[in-house]
């Protein structure tokens, strides 16, 4: 597969989506983000591998944890940041999506941190953006968004180990999740032993099961027995027609509560991207409880995102030198 | 070099390092061993001169300034440093002492932690060819070899030392 992601020797260039991604490149995502975790440890919370590098967040959609942690990862990396709120920027003024990168690259900067409500806007940036700067997609439409997914690989092999036993299951709204996409992708990459999606017939999409995830339509049988529950956040920005009759149904049908938990495994963790809807997705008994890792994703999207902007910048140059002593 | 000849080295060291360590009257040192040879060096000195310090570990990976050149590793272990660092006497351990890029790469990670009180530097192999201003307080041998030469530290047990290179 021509994977645009990859450089000649199958290193990360870019960053677009975990699909056609092999399993040996997820697996140098979590290592390296695990090389980094502590970081925030010493008395100066940097360490210089970007150091003069400069990376610009390029947010067509507002976000407050993605970009922050983007941004925070960046600045842990000592690259220079600057942020761009398109929405209240040029494309309101009617400028094209390569005429904003060619002004962009004019500044001379090393990465774009993309969001955007078009799905393939990260792809398509990054066949047109200049060879030496490298993409990273922090959420495209319904399409991916990948860092989201290395954070929870990275959370889920923190509390389980190995994937290969577990039963995993998204719950809520598919349809509209590039969480739930991507998730899909990287857990049936790692190999993990069944995945699940549970949620209403009319936030499923149609022929989800080609991804090789079983279909549950009852919250209670869907999280019978597993290992890793992934909540999503009911996505009512961007649906369009009657999919739901109210939230207040939605979470008697389908929000995550003490009681329900009781189904999956003692040891099942609670997963969730964020922002939270209590009382709509999930009982905040669940989401403060004991089994919730929510805020440990939060922690762990600083270290991966550090990862995988280190290793993309790090395909650069490559002349290969010995170490020296 | 034999294994026997290396336990000499080390021994030299650490009765240079304890006479070191009186003068100056440091007790409440940190010794700080550089991933990989220089751990093994470090734990080697550490027990020697019996230090009730724990030994800390410092992988300056991310300090590298090649990093652009040669991408970074996946399994870099974290630095481990069990003390603080602020006002505190460190003896920093390395294998071999060749470029001084190491060692400016470990200073640098070690004063992200805090400003130590002094660094003295210990190193098993001093040889020739720095490209930056690094000298070794205690040193186990110098050597001196022809370009393209290289002298690699293999263990951690048992430690041995081989010079490769074609020149």
């Amino acid at each position: 597969m021509n994977n645009i992601q990859l450089d000649s020797q199958n290193r990360l260039k870019h960053f677009l989506g975990i699909e056609g991604l092999k399993r040996d490149l997820l697996i140098e995502i979590l290592d390296t983000a695990a090389s980094l975790i502590n970081v925030h440890e010493k008395a100066v919370k940097k360490v210089p591998l970007l150091r003069g590098k400069m990376v610009i967040n390029l947010f067509f959609e507002p976000s407050t944890r993605t970009r922050t942690t983007f941004e925070l990862a960046a600045k842990r990396l000592s690259a220079d940041v600057l942020n761009f709120n398109i929405d209240t920027s040029s494309s309101s003024k009617g400028e094209t999506l390569i005429d904003m990168l060619r002004n962009l690259e004019a500044m001379h900067c090393d990465m774009f941190v993309v969001r955007h409500n078009a799905s393939g806007a990260a792809h398509f940036m990054a066949q047109h953006v200049a060879s030496h700067i490298s993409i990273i997609n922090a959420g495209d439409g319904q399409h991916e968004h990948p860092t989201q997914a290395m954070l929870d690989m990275y959370t889920i092999r923190q509390y389980k180990s190995d994937f290969t036993p577990l039963r995993v299951a998204i719950v809520g709204d598919i349809l509209h999740s590039r969480v739930a996409r991507s998730n899909i992708h990287a857990l049936t990459i790692l190999g993990a032993s069944e995945v699940r999606v549970v949620g209403p017939k009319t936030l499923i999409p149609k022929g989800i099961e080609e991804l090789g995830v079983k279909v549950f339509h009852d919250l209670k049988r869907g999280l019978c027995d597993v290992d890793v529950i992934i909540m999503l956040r009911l996505q009512r920005e961007r649906m369009q027609g009657a999919l739901l009759p109210s939230a207040y149904e939605y979470f008697q049908y389908y929000g995550l509560t003490e009681k329900i938990l009781n189904v999956a495994h003692p040891d099942a963790i609670v997963m969730h991207p964020g922002p939270i809807n209590r009382g709509v997705e999930i009982d905040s008994t669940v989401a403060d409880g004991v089994r919730s890792v929510i805020l440990q994703q939060v922690s762990n999207g600083i270290a991966v995102r550090m990862a995988v902007m280190a290793m993309t910048l790090s395909t650069m140059e490559s002349p290969s030198l010995k170490k020296e002593q | 070099m034999s294994i026997n000849q290396i336990d000499m080295l080390l021994c030299s060291m650490a009765n240079y390092l304890n006479q070191h360590l009186k003068i100056k009257n440091r007790d409440d040192v940190l010794m700080i061993g550089i991933h990989t040879g220089g751990v093994w060096v470090a734990e080697r000195l550490h027990s020697l001169l019996n230090l009730s310090t724990p030994l800390g570990q410092l992988n300056i990976a991310f300090y590298r300034d090649d990093f652009s050149h040669i991408g970074l590793h996946p399994h870099v272990k974290p630095s481990t440093l069990p003390l603080e660092v602020e006002n505190r006497h460190i003896i920093l351990v390395d294998d071999v002492l060749h470029t001084g890029r190491t060692i400016r790469a470990a200073l640098n990670e070690i004063f992200d932690y805090g400003r130590p009180a002094s660094v003295t530097l210990a190193v098993l192999v001093e040889r020739n060819g720095r490209e930056l201003p690094i000298q070794p307080d205690v040193i186990g041998c110098s050597l001196c070899l022809e370009n393209g030469k290289h002298i690699k530290l293999h263990g951690p047990d048992p430690l041995c030392l081989e010079i490769r290179g074609t020149a």
